[in-house]
Parts: C-alpha cells; structure tokens; sequence
C-alpha cells in the first residue's frame, strides 16, 4: 500500500500531496516539514529510499522537485521508483515538457493524473498510455461541457492580469524543465 | 430570473480562478497568511451563491488551500453540493476535494450515500471512475456497508477501466465492513483471470494485500497464483505474486518447493531489476522456511548470492542498498554463504552514502562469530576514527556495541579486549552515547565475574585520568562512562590495588563540575572505598594509613555538602557525618573497620528488564477491583490517604520481600527448580553453574561460578585493545596445536589416518574455546516468571477483522446488504438463499485436512448461524421445517465428525501437492518425462502409504471407499480451476439436506488384465486462451491404475485426432507422436495424468479413438501391451460452472437471443434437491434460483454459449425448459440430462 505522495520543491513548498490515511492537516503539514527535511539533505547521488519504522520513504529528485512515496512492505522499492518515473513521464506528456510552473499552477489536473495511475493507496495502471488515453478523454469531456472558468471567464481574468501594473508576472520563478532520463527496463 | 443569471456569469467573471488564487499568493509573499484570509472570507462569499459554477470554483481553491496547510472542514457541505452536479466538470472538482479533507469524523458523509450510488450506476463510466476514487479516500464503514453491493456489480462492469477500480476499492471496503469479504470474495478470485490485464494486475494487488496480513486463509489460491507466475508477462503483477508467495511460504513449505524452479528460472531470464530483486527476496524466503530437509537448496543460496554480489557492485546506489537489504534476510539462516563476502561488505563500510553504510553495518552485526568478531571490531574501530560527522560515528559506536554484545555475549571470547575496546570508545569525542558506554561497562562488571579485577584496574585508569575525558565542556556525553567507572571501583573495591589513590582521584575539586548525578554516585562511591581502605589497613599497627583516609574525606566531602544538587548534597553530608564520627573512634583506637564495610556488604544483582512485567498476579488479587470503593462526594478529604495505604500494603507487597523462613524458601526454590527443569522453555544459564552457591539467601539462586584467571593481568596504562586481540591469537594457536597433538595421539592409538582433513580444514565455530571460562550471570527474574512475552497483535489492526476463512460456505445472515426489494425477496427463502449462495462460492476444498481442524472451531459459529437460521425458517415457512430441520442439522454435523475421525492424520496439507500438481502438469500438459520424473517417484510413493493405509483401516467399506477415493483424489487436483458449482452445491445441499448418494466424476475407460484407465466423465475444461474466437483447449485427467502384479512403465498415450479435436502435443512431434505418460507404476498404485486437446466447435459431442502402450515388467521378462479406448467429449464437458445472479439471469432471459427447447423425464424417483445436484454435478450448472420444487439453472460454454434450465417436478415427472444461444449445444446437453437420469 502506498501511504502517502508527497510533491514539494527544493525549498519544502509542497506542490501536491495525496494522502491515503487520515491525518489532520497541521499533521500534514508536519509530515512534509519532516520528510522534506530528510529527503533534501541526502546528496542526489545516494541511494533513493529510506527506511521507516514499519514505512519506507522511496522518492526521486528531478531538478527542482521532489516526488515523494511513503510505503509500507507490501510495495516494491524498484517497483516505485519506476511508478514514479511513469507518473513523471506521463506528467511531462500532458503539459508538454512539464515543468515546476505546470504543477503550482495546474495542482487540481496533476491530482486527476495521479488518480489515473494511483488509487486509494493502490497501483491502478502502470502502462502510460493507457493513462495518457483516460486522462485526455476525460479533459475532452470537460472542454465540452465549457470547463471550469469557461472562455469569457478566461478572458477577463486575462484582462484582469493586464490591468493591474502590481502583479508581475511568473517573476522570480527559477523554475528549470524537468529533464527526464532514459527509462530503466522495466 | 434571467437577470439574475445574467448577474450571476457576470460577477462570475470577476471570482478568481485558482491561477489567480495561486498567483495571488505568489505576489503577496510577505503578508501570504492575510491574503489567504481574505480569499477565504471571498471564497466564503461565493460559496453562498446559488451558481454551482462558482461553488466549483470556489470549492477548486479550496483544495488548493488544503494543500497549503489550512483547514477546510468548515465547507464539507459545499463540497458535497458540489459532488452532486450533474456536471462531470463540477463531480470531478467536488469528488477531489472531498478526497482530500474528507474522513470518518467528516459528518456529512452520511448525506452523500445516495449520491454516490447514483454515481456509482451513472451510464457515463467517467462519473462512476470519479465516484470510486473519491470514495476510495473517504469511505467510512457505514459508507462501505450501504455500497458494497452496488460496488460488487461493478466487478463485472463490461468497462475494464471501471472493473479495475471497483476491484480495487474493494479492499477499502473489505478493511472498513470485513462482513463483505466472504460474499464478495468468490467474484474478486474470478477477476484473477479476467481478460484485461489491469483488472487482473487489480485482483492481485487487492488478494496480495489481503494475504500479507492474514495469509493463512490464502494458502488455497497458491495454485491459481502459481498458474499466474507462469503465465504473465506483466512485470508489475509478477512482483506482487511473487511478493505474496514469500509471505506464503512460511505456511507451507511445500508450496516452497516447488518455486524454487520457476524462480531461478525467472532470476536467470529477467532483465527488469526490480523483477530480479524480488525473486532473489522470495528464493530467500523459501529458503528460510526450507531450512532443513532440502538437500539441494545450497544451489539456490548461492545463485541468490551472486546475484546479490552483482548487485551490491553496482553503481546504482539503489541497487546496492537492496542488495545489502537482502543480503542481511540470507545471513540470519545461512550465515557461512554470505561471510564469504566479507570483504564486500566491508567495501560498503566506505561508501558515500550514509544509509549503504548503515546497511552494511546492519549486515557485520549477523556476520560475526567467535573467530572473526575481534577482526571485524578492529575493522570498524579504524572507522570510528576516520568517520565524519558524529551521526554516523556514534551509529558506529552503538554497532560496535550491538555486535559485541548480541546474544547475551554470545561471541566474546575475551572479555578484557571487549572492556579495553570500550575503554578506547570513551576517547570519542563529543559522542552522545557516553550513557550506552557506561552501561555496557556496568553490564559486564556485574555478570561477568571473572572480569571484575581487570574492569575494576580499567576503571581505576580511567578515573585516575578523568580530566582527559571532561577536558573539555563539549564532550559532556562522554563523562557518563565516569558514572559507571566510580560505580565499578566502588563497588568492587576489594580488586583494587591501591584504593587510597582512587579514592583521592575520585574526591577532586575538579568532580565538582560533573552532572549531579555522577558526583551523587562518586560519593557515594568514595564511603565504599573509604570502607575498603580502613579494611585493608585494619591489621597494621600504626594506623595511620586509614587516619589519612578519614582525614581526605573530610577535607574533601564539605565540597560536595555545597552541592547545588540535592542528591550530592544529602549523600555527602551523611557521608561527612559518619566519616566525621569514625574518626573520632579512630583517634580512641577502636576497630571500626569491620562495622563501616558491613554498610555495604552484600551484592547487587542485575534485574531482567522484563522483570516488572513477569511478576505474576498473586492469586487472589484482582488488579481492577476496587481497593476502596471509589469516594463517595461526602468523604472528607483527610481520611482517603489513610484507608488507601492501610488496606493497600498488605496486598502489594511481593513474596520476596516478605519475612519468610528458610524452610519455606528452600522449599520454594526447591519447586522453582523442578519447575524450571521440566519447562522446555526455559532456558538455562548453563549445566555447570547449578552447582555452586554462595551463602547470602538473597543471590543464593543466581548461579555464579567462580573462577580463577588463568592470566596474570596487570596492564598499566590504558590498555590497547590490539593486544588482547594480539593475545588471543596466540592462545588459540596453541590451543590448536594441542589439539593436534591430541589428535596425533589418538590417531596414532587408533592407526587410521582419517583424521587427516581436520588439520587442514579451517578452524570451526565450537574448537574456539574462551580465554577463560566466563560464565555470564543470568539476570534476575521474580519467581514464577512467565516463560515468554506473547505477541499480542495491535487489536486496533483493523487486518485483524479481516481473519476470515474464505472457503467455509456462505451462510444466509452474510449475503451482502441489498436494496432492491425484489432481489431481498427471493432470498427470502432461506434454502434458496443458500443454495444460491453456495453456488457463488468457491469450491471447498474438503480434502484438506487443515481445514478439517478449523471446521471444528467453526461449528460453534455454524451452529449459532444455524439456530438463527431456524429462528428464520419458522417464522417464514413450516412446511420446510419438516424437511431440513432439526433432522438434517444433527446428522451432517455428526458425519462430519466421524469423518473427521476416520480421516488418517497424513500429510497436514494439501495445498502445495495441488500446487505440485499444477506445476507438473496444467501449464504444459506435454511437460517431458525428465523435467517431472524427480518428483513423480515420490507422489506415488506418499500416494501407494496413504492408500495401503486406508485399505487397512476400512476393509468393510472397499466399494464406497474406493469410489471416494478416487473422488478425492480428483478434488485433489483440480477443485483449484475447474468448475466451482460441483462441489459447492454438494456442499450446500449437504449442509442443510440428507446426505446424497455418492457421485462419481469418473468413468471407466477402458480395462484390461494389467491395467484400467479411468476417465473424468465430465472432464474439467477450461479455456486457457480466455479468448472465444481461438479454438479451446480441453484438459482430460485420465487415471492409470495398475492392476496387476507387475511393474508398468514407457506409458505412451495417443489419440488419432480428428478435425476437430486434437490432442496437443509437444513442439517438434509428428501429427500421430504419442506422449509419453511421465509416470511409472509399480504393483497396484494408480496415478493420474492429463492430457490437453484443442477442441474447435464444441457444440456437437466428439469420440476420439485412442491407444495406450506400455511395458510390462516382471522380475525376469518384459513384455509390451497395448490397450484400445475411446474418448467420450460430451456436450456437458464443455460447460463451466459459472455463477449468475437472478437479476442477470431475467435480463439474459427477456434478451430474446435464446432459443428454447424442453425435456420430459419421467417416473424419476428422487428428492428435488437430488436432481438438481445431480444436474449441477454431472452437467456443470449452478443454481439461480429456486422455489418449492421449480428452479432456474444456469451454465456457460467455455465458449461463451449461455445455457439457462428451469426445472420444475411434480410427482415423477420432471419438466426441463431449456434456452440457449446455441440450439445444437442445447439439444445435445438435454440429450444427455436425459442419459444420466435415464440411467438411474
């Protein structure tokens, strides 16, 4: 079983997280202080899991962001990091070369990928395409219905965001492509 | 209204989306808690318009929110009007949300039942999917009991997208309403071998996570998982079987067995590491539960070995951690194949990465032993020096101690190495684990006996030089070992060699500035030696010796009154006061000696730290009963302390401390002893040490041998562990070269040269002998201590309520909670309920005999959900009292008994054969003779025991018994895939009816003087393609028995195909090849083999004619025989017992696809219920539904051709109505319906 998914950056900011057991949120909050804390002080160069009391931490590091997976024994270490490459690689095949931006701003799309591949804890689908196929149709199906802010919604927030000289735009977001390395054989 | 809409979209335009709300927060970085304030009071104000568009939206921000750490509780309720827009936009935002804050305490939950439902039956499948991931975050017991049944049609959705997700929440539901388990679980198995492969990968995700945590109820799916393991290619899937099965084996070792092939060949053939990974994990696991009786099994360490090896030196940092993760799980059981890689390990000792170093320590503390510990110590002691930073030094510390004092010391053989190693520990600076040091200090001071003169010399060392350890103020850790050196000299005084100056050392200005509770101890410390001095002075004359004593610590002692620290403060001044008034006895030359030392004379003994927990309740004392009533309100406050110690004491107070007679101790530690002896759990200091007692009554049952050092030790200075480890080796060379002389001696009295490879051979465990026998003093434990700790399982593990036997038959009161009012009438009745029920579940496998020993603690629920059941019966229908009440009931339950007793107590159980069975023959019917032939001998070897002994026992019964037989045998095999109904029918109808009539699967073949083939006359079938288009494939267990008196072996079975059918054989051979049949028969065994064919139309019954040749040997001639027999493939054995659910069943009736036809029988002279297990037996149907004596049966061809029946009786005739898709399916089926009740 997977316990908990955990997205968050360098800096401990999370980007998403996804929790399959109950935990108020000042816990949550805790738990990513914590595991950020863990995970960031290890060189990118060592070994990607860490061993819990009766949970493991397996995670991997693309440039500036952390894909954390808290899971007990039941779960495969070489079996999650490849879950989370797919996850990655199917991520970066919906925004299109995804990068940091795409998940602060797109936190609410990311989940309903995750959920595409992860479900109440337990690995739903492995193979990408599949997932890329059910989350496109499933996009489409909202497009038809006029999404969420439909397109003059869209518009004027445009304009909104023209209007006010004080927001700067994406400013001091050092945010770098996710590079994604060749695929293990799995 | 128009207008407000319009206002509506209009204010809408001008709500923040979430970008705006997460650019929002990105721009107001300094103040991002206010702003958020105010997005939430915003989002407050959107969330009270009616618009559900901007609810959405606001509920969308909402969860952005969440993520940031703010509760969102307060607008559940919005969440939940969100969840119910029709919208999928707005379903998908609310289900999300809710996903994310919603949990068991969520009230509102309870509203969304219907939603969900709704939801869950919606026609567009994205709604359903959004539905089951929501609810698989947030589902709640309640949750899980109203849903379980709409999520168990899910499982057969006709989308493989919504099957994998309702398989999948299944488990959810499973773990918040275990009632669910039983009735759902026969579908959950059907979905093992569903078409799509992510609704298998699913059921197995979902059966692995329900076996890790009760695997026991598992074992009987092993052989459908081992088919599995064989035949999928899907690396993810393999990964969790082969993960459940090293859960498994520890079960049975057997199912162990016959892994080990498959795995290796898996390890050799995988590219994929992870794959690799795991088999190497589950080899190990076999392993371990194999420990003993394999012989060959030294093969397979050594393969996972190596292939660790490989990935221990890979470059991948992951793949070197696991390799060091599983090295350590081989090393518990077969330690000598991974010491061989010490010097790997060793490697891993100077890795960057901290948690590899960790692992390898890890894996040192199991790979020492006597001979290699001293090594392995000064290995890591040289790390302990180069280490940086002090997290791994001090991890370093507490390995080094770990290792060396694992198992009760068990690999020091030299004591005063390991007290001089932890003397060089205490050089570490700013280590945090000063406290650990100290301890072990103390620890092998007081039990090692023999030890004390040299820790105590040590000790003496290290308080002479204790400013070299609290130099400095940042090492403050360290000091603890000063606590534990003070103690040692104090107490052990009478080892010291020149107490006056340890003395001296310990009452310093500069001990002062130690922690309160180390001065406390070195005061306390300086009265023992200060006893110790005036006895050693006690018979010189001059005396001026000790007056000095006295006089230091007065001079001294006044420091340590001022202490800030009470404990210092009040030892001291008590101390002063004595010293002060011995003195004065001095000075009147009075001999005080003997009277200072008596303060301390006695000895401390260890306590067991489990000690506490092992004192037994005395009996008589209730430990939550009430001393005193609890105080009433009018109770004066002043009188409650009183009552409570005077009635306390006398309860409390354990046997050791009261006022006993010597008669009565020796007495009790003569029944302790007895006791002990006689518990084969106890574990004993050692043989020797019974012997010798001390005198004082307190220690006198601690068993303590004293020793004499056979080494003068006097080391000054600190001492360097490298001597001793120097010493050591020299002592056991000439240990060794002793030996050889003894054994030269005894070569030559006895003048055989034998003994030759032990010269060569390397030095074993046991020829290490310590350097001094060091007999270790057991810790103190209360009388009558409890021989172990049970494990007691969390009772909040909410797994534990998934402890469920799988294969006991659903009983009525389990059915899954319904709604509709139609469906809960027809299960109404009760016999209906169950038989339907019973169709639905798995077969029981009634052959194992485990289950046999569960049964009987099952009949106690049975009985109890049987008298419900009656409570049932008699309020809906009297007239079927009569015919299943108390008359049935009593007499299965007593046949089962007697069964259970005539059963001989043979193999424990059955699965891993079935598994065997499976591995030898399902995959590949044409699995060649050598492949096979190894484990064979042996099957019919347990087969020819089991049956001569049922020939002894039941020599009356022989007809029956043989028929049952071979029945079982056949269950044996195959109950694992093949039809369910069969059996459970019976089994219903056993239940609850009168016993039936034997029935037998098997039919004879064809029979001569040497041998008699026996067919299954409904062979099971199966259709391994799970494709409908490709032909299918049918297996036929055919039954060799051999009856003559000679040996039979080159068993070749052919069959001439036709266009239709044909037997498949292996690739290579010719059209007319035979198989070789892989077995041989002695006299009288019989043996069973299969056989595959591919069959094309199925709607027609098949002959095929066939030839079986084989030898017959005698003690001097062979000769060959051959035997013609002809194959029967009825209609019938194209039929899979498939469960149908009435509701299905009507739907499939009123489709108008089916072609109907019908059959008359008469003058059948049976109960109703005989027929139709008759019908279910020999003609693969299960029961839908049935009332009074009319029933609705249904079947499904391996090719997918429904067959539906309704059967109804009056008198003796019996009524067939039959439709089928499939009309020349259907005739030939009722044709031979006819033929079996025709023949009875």
């Amino acid at each position: 079983m997977i316990k908990a998914i955990l997205i968050f950056n360098n800096h401990g900011k999370p980007r998403l997280i996804r929790f399959y057991q109950y935990f108020s949120e000042d816990m949550q909050q805790q738990i990513i202080r914590e595991t950020f804390h863990l995970v960031s002080k290890r060189d990118d160069n060592v070994c990607n899991f860490l061993e819990g009391s009766d949970y493991k931490l397996i995670y991997r590091h693309y440039a500036t962001l952390y894909f954390v997976f808290c899971v007990d024994s039941s779960e495969s270490e070489l079996g999650i990091l490849d879950l989370i490459q797919v996850f990655v690689e199917t991520l970066d095949k919906c925004f299109e070369n995804v990068c940091e931006l795409d998940l602060i701003f797109h936190m609410d799309k990311v989940h309903y990928i995750l959920q595409e591949v992860v479900m109440g804890g337990m690995v739903l689908e492995t193979n990408m395409n599949e997932i890329v196929a059910q989350v496109e149709v499933q996009n489409r199906m909202e497009k038809s219905e006029g999404g969420l802010s439909a397109a003059p919604a869209r518009a004027v927030s445009a304009v909104k965001n023209m209007n006010l000289p004080e927001i700067p735009r994406n400013i001091n977001i050092g945010d770098i492509n996710i590079k994604v390395p060749s695929l293990s054989p799995f | 209204m128009a207008l407000k809409i319009v206002k509506g979209s209009i204010d809408r335009m001008f709500d923040k989306n979430l970008q705006d709300l997460v650019r929002g927060i990105r721009n107001h970085k300094e103040d991002e808690a206010k702003y958020i304030s105010t997005c939430i009071d915003e989002i407050k104000q959107e969330l009270k318009q009616d618009n559900i568009a901007v609810k959405a939206n606001a509920v969308c921000k909402l969860t952005y929110l969440q993520m940031l750490g703010y509760d969102v509780s307060w607008a559940a309720f919005n969440i939940v009007e969100v969840m119910s827009s029709s919208k999928f936009t707005y379903k998908r935002i609310g289900y999300l949300a809710a996903s994310q804050c919603f949990h068991e305490s969520t009230d509102v939950i309870m509203l969304t039942t219907n939603q969900i439902r709704k939801d869950l039956s919606s026609p567009n499948q994205y709604d359903t999917g959004v539905a089951l991931t929501g609810l698989s975050c947030f589902v709640t017991p309640d949750l899980a009991r109203d849903l379980a049944n709409d999520i168990m049609t899910l499982m057969s959705h006709t989308k493989p997208y919504i099957r994998k997700k309702a398989v999948l929440i299944m488990y959810k539901v499973f773990l918040k309403y275990p009632e669910s388990l039983r009735p759902a679980f026969p579908r959950l198995k059907e979905k093992l071998e569903d078409p799509d492969p992510g609704v298998q990968s699913a059921a197995v995700n979902v059966i692995c996570e329900l076996a890790r945590r009760n695997p026991k109820n598992y074992l009987s799916l092993a052989p459908l998982f081992f088919k599995l393991m064989t035949s999928s290619t899907n690396n993810w899937v393999l990964i969790k079987i082969i993960k459940l099965f090293g859960a498994l084996t520890p079960l049975e070792p057997r199912l162990g067995k016959k892994l080990i092939e498959p795995l290796t060949n898996l390890i050799h053939s995988t590219s994929a590491m992870s794959l690799l990974y795991e088999c190497v994990n589950t080899v190990i696991a076999v392993l371990i539960s194999l420990s003993s009786g394999m012989p060959n099994h030294s093969a397979s360490i050594q393969l996972c070995v190596q292939k660790l090896r490989i990935l221990i030196e890979d470059s991948d940092q992951n793949l070197k951690y696991l390799g060091l993760l599983a090295m350590s799980k081989i090393l518990k059981t077969h330690p000598k194949s991974v010491q061989s890689h010490k010097d790997l390990i060793l490697q891993c000792l100077d890795d960057k990465d901290e948690s590899i170093r960790l692992r390898a320590l890890d894996l040192l503390y199991g790979m020492v032993s006597k001979k290699n510990l001293m090594e392995i110590v000064k290995k890591l002691m040289l790390h302990v020096d180069k280490a940086e930073g002090t997290t791994y030094r001090d991890e370093l510390l507490t390995k080094i101690i770990d290792i060396c004092s694992q198992s009760n010391y068990q690999y020091i053989t030299n004591f005063e190495w390991y007290i001089s190693i932890l003397v060089e520990l205490t050089r570490l600076e700013g280590t945090r684990h000063g406290h650990l040091i100290a301890s072990q200090m103390l620890d092998v001071a007081i039990r090692v006996k023999a030890i004390r003169a040299f820790a105590v010399a040590q000790m003496a060392t290290l308080l002479d030089n204790a400013h070299l350890l609290t130099g400095n103020t940042q090492r403050n850790g360290i000091c603890e070992v000063l606590y534990a050196a003070a103690w040692i000299c104090g107490e052990f005084s009478e080892h010291l060699e020149n107490p006056m100056q340890t003395l001296e050392a310990m009452l310093r200005p500069k001990v002062a500035t130690l922690p309160g509770h180390i001065q406390a101890v070195y005061v306390q410390n300086a009265a023992k030696l200060f006893a110790t001095v005036l006895k050693g002075e006690e018979g010189n004359t001059d005396g001026t010796a000790a007056q000095e004593a006295s006089q230091l610590m007065i001079d001294r002692l006044p420091l340590f009154v001022q202490s800030a620290n009470l404990e210092v403060q009040e030892r001291a001044s008590c101390i002063l006061q004595l010293v002060k008034y011995i003195q004065k006895l001095q000075q009147k030359d009075v001999e005080v000696a003997e009277e200072v030392d008596a303060l301390f004379a006695g000895e401390l003994n260890p306590v067991a730290p489990k000690a506490q927990k092992k004192v037994p309740v005395p009996e008589g004392l209730d430990l939550d009963a009430w001393i005193n009533e609890p105080p009433s309100e009018s109770e004066s406050e002043d009188e409650q302390p009183k009552a409570i110690f005077a009635k306390e004491e006398p309860k409390h107070s354990r046997p050791r401390h009261t006022e006993v007679d010597e008669k009565e101790l020796a007495r009790r530690r003569e029944a302790r002893k007895q006791e002990q002896a006689n518990n084969p759990f106890y574990i004993k200091a050692s043989p020797s040490s019974q012997k010798v007692y001390q005198e004082a009554p307190g220690v006198e049952h601690i068993p303590v041998v004293q020793i004499d050092l056979n080494v003068p030790l006097k080391v000054p200075g600190l001492p360097m562990s490298d001597q001793y480890v120097k010493m050591e080796e020299e002592r056991r060379q000439k240990e060794r070269a002793e030996k050889k002389k003894k054994e030269k001696k005894k070569r030559k009295e006895k003048r055989s040269g034998r003994g030759k490879k032990h010269d060569s051979a390397p030095e074993s465990e046991e020829d290490i002998t310590p350097a001094h026998m060091v007999d270790i003093v057991t810790e103190e434990m209360p009388e009558n201590a409890l021989p172990s700790d049970d494990d007691e399982r969390d009772p909040t593990d909410p797994h534990k309520a998934l402890d469920i036997d799988l294969d006991r038959p659903l009983a009525d009161s389990e059915k899954l909670p319904v709604r509709s009012h139609r469906a809960a009438e027809a299960q109404k009745s009760p016999t209906d309920g169950e038989t339907e029920n019973a169709t639905l579940q798995e077969p029981k496998k009634k052959n194992s005999k485990e289950k046999r020993e569960k049964k009987r603690d099952k009949e106690r629920d049975r009985k109890k959900s049987k008298e419900e059941k009656k409570k049932k019966k008699h309020k809906h229908e009297d007239k079927e009292e009569d015919l299943l009440g108390g008359q049935a009931d009593e007499p299965v339950l007593q046949s089962e008994e007697t069964s259970q007793v005539a059963e001989p107590p043979t193999s424990s159980s059955t699965t891993a054969e079935e598994a065997a069975t499976v591995a030898a023959a399902a995959p590949e019917p044409s699995v060649t003779a050598p492949d096979s032939e190894p484990d064979e001998p042996k099957d019919t070897e347990m087969e020819e025991t089991k049956s001569s002994k049922h020939k002894k026992k039941k020599q009356k019964k022989e007809k029956e018994e043989k028929e049952k037989k071979k029945k079982k045998k056949h269950h044996h095999h195959h109950h694992h895939s093949d039809g369910a109904g069969e059996e459970s029918v019976q089994n219903g109808t056993v239940e609850e009816e009168e016993p039936l009539p034997p029935m037998s699967n098997y039919c004879l073949l064809a029979e001569n003087s040497y041998i008699k083939m026996m067919m299954e006359d409904a062979e099971e079938v199966y259709d391994i393609q799970g494709n409908l288009q490709d032909g299918s494939q049918v297996v036929v267990s055919v039954i060799f028995e051999n009856k003559c008196s000679s040996f039979l072996k080159s068993m070749e079975f052919n069959v001439l195909d036709s266009l239709n059918s044909k037997l498949q054989r292996p690739e290579g051979s010719g059209p007319h090849d035979g198989l070789v049949v892989p077995f041989q028969l002695p006299p009288g065994v019989s043996n069973e083999a299969r056989f595959v064919f591919t069959v094309q139309s199925i709607v027609m019954p098949q002959k095929l004619k066939g030839t079986l040749t084989f030898i017959v040997k005698n003690e001097d001639d062979s000769t060959h025989e051959k035997l013609d027999f002809k194959l029967h493939f009825t209609c019938t054995s194209y039929l899979i017992t498939t469960p149908c659910y009435s509701d299905a069943f009507a739907k499939l009736l009123e489709s108008g696809d089916l072609k109907s036809s019908s059959l008359r029988l008469e003058g059948v002279n049976m109960p109703f219920h005989h027929l139709l297990a008759r019908i279910c037996f020999h003609h693969h149907f299960s029961v839908v539904e049935r009332i009074d004596s009319c029933a609705s049966m249904y079947s499904r061809s391996i090719q997918g051709h429904h067959v539906c029946l309704l059967v109804k009786t009056s008198a003796q005739t019996v009524s067939i109505d039959a439709k089928c898709d499939e009309p020349t399916l259907l005739g030939n089926v009722l044709d031979e319906i006819k033929q079996t009740f025709s023949q009875c």
